[in-house]
């Protein structure tokens, strides 16, 4: 356990040390909404139709922006091979990087989600399902993102290889983030929604971290 | 307490590196690999650390209660190994680096850990310096010391002494001849004097004609 920790511990402090990865997926999040309000138009009502929408493509996008570092970094000055030597099955730390990977890129934008909301003029009842919705759904997303990440780490630029393979494996978590801050601001109950989206969340922690141990394992070899 | 291997045969790309090599090293001792280029050194340490699985045979690992255990998963966290790169994060000052290694690596107080091995590669004047800011060879130091940082008893050493100075492969000698004066085992490849006196030699067999799996 301590193993776990002291490896989130040292992934959040590169991450902030070198400072550019959470930066850039927010500016990157806080760019792409802008230039919605640009192209269709400032019309209120239908920024306000397609804000959910725009708010959790564009999360996605930003959250995937940083997902071809996640092993590749340790992969390429030998630290990938010495971490599995430890006696932390390469399973956890898998997961541990997960959760590091989380806390510097998922974090930052459910902070900064509902600031866009407010530039998107997302209905004030959608607000706090949005966050809800962005809690549950970006650990997931950091979670599949690590099978692409793993399969792809001894590939040279694999980064657009990885936004196909994880692209299609995020449209679930798309459709129940965005169909429940509809249908809170619909009036309707979200908790369908939130349900899915946590069992989604349960299901990736349980699966994930052995997709991408075994995909490593196979690019360690 | 030994590690062996018995009747190891490697393929790697359809090619065999080595058929029926065997290997064993007991406690205090070392065992050097020589041979040319390509003639499979590398590939043996990296399957001796289970990064590769062979094709046929097996490792054993004895513990030191007499009881011998055959799979490599289990017996991993008692191997170091020191490969070609050096795993230095830029961002990271050396005394930071090292820390990490030392408590991952299973020293329960990382921090005196650390302290010593830096010590033990002279490297504590620069212990404040950011990994971008090292040379080659201080990172090699670096990495040396890691395996000075958290004991364990089985080292695999790739060509350790790649781009050090001749003080620290003195340093590095004195390392390797202390971890086996405390009962430990190093295999390793390298092409100079370590101090590998009454060590064993396994000679590799130069690549020749690649013979073919299939």
């Amino acid at each position: 356990m301590n193993r776990f920790f002291s490896l989130v511990r040292r992934d959040v402090s590169l991450a902030f040390r070198q400072g550019s990865a959470s930066t850039m997926v927010v500016m990157f999040f806080v760019l792409t909404v802008t230039l919605f309000p640009l192209g269709v138009g400032p019309e209120a009502n239908i920024l306000q139709r397609i804000s959910s929408g725009v708010l959790w493509v564009a999360a996605m996008l930003a959250s995937m922006l940083s997902l071809d570092r996640l092993f590749q970094a340790d992969f390429e000055d030998g630290s990938l091979d010495l971490l599995t030597l430890g006696s932390l099955p390469l399973e956890v730390t898998v997961l541990a990087k997960c959760l590091a990977h989380w806390l510097t890129t998922g974090l930052p934008l459910i902070i900064i989600a509902p600031v866009l909301g407010v530039l998107l003029h997302l209905e004030p009842s959608g607000f706090v399902t949005l966050m809800i919705t962005m809690l549950l759904g970006t650990p997931t997303l950091s979670l599949i993102g690590a099978i692409g990440a793993a399969l792809t780490v001894g590939v040279r630029r694999g980064g657009v290889l990885l936004s196909l393979l994880v692209i299609p494996l995020y449209i679930p978590v798309l459709i129940f983030g965005v169909g429940a801050i509809d249908a809170a601001i619909g009036g309707l109950t979200e908790r369908p929604h939130l349900l899915v989206l946590g069992a989604m969340l349960l299901g990736s922690v349980a699966l994930c971290p052995w997709a991408a141990a075994a995909a490593l394992k196979l690019n360690l070899e | 307490m030994s590690f062996s291997g018995h009747n190891l045969t490697c393929i790697r790309g359809e090619r065999v590196v080595f058929r029926d090599l065997g290997f064993s090293v007991e406690p205090g001792n070392a065992l050097l690999l020589r041979g040319p280029n390509g003639s499979g050194k590398s590939t043996l340490l990296r399957l001796a650390a289970g990064f590769l699985k062979p094709e046929q045979g097996h490792l054993t690992y004895t513990h030191s209660d007499g009881s011998e255990d055959r799979d490599v998963e289990t017996f991993r966290e008692h191997i170091h190994y020191v490969g070609h790169l050096d795993p230095v994060k830029p961002a990271f000052t050396v005394f930071e680096n090292l820390e990490f290694w030392s408590g991952f690596e299973g020293n329960p107080d990382p921090k005196s850990g650390a302290e010593e091995a830096l010590d033990r590669m002279a490297l504590t004047h620069i212990a404040d310096v950011p990994g971008r800011y090292l040379s080659a060879g201080q990172r090699r130091r670096l990495n040396i010391a890691r395996i000075a940082a958290a004991k364990k008893p089985v080292w695999l050493l790739d060509e350790p002494s790649v781009s050090l100075d001749d003080a620290s492969v003195a340093l590095l000698a004195k390392l390797i001849a202390d971890h086996r004066a405390e009962g430990g085992m190093v295999i390793a490849a390298t092409h100079i004097d370590l101090g590998f006196e009454s060590s064993e030699t396994l000679v590799l067999a130069p690549a020749q004609m690649p013979e073919y799996a299939l």
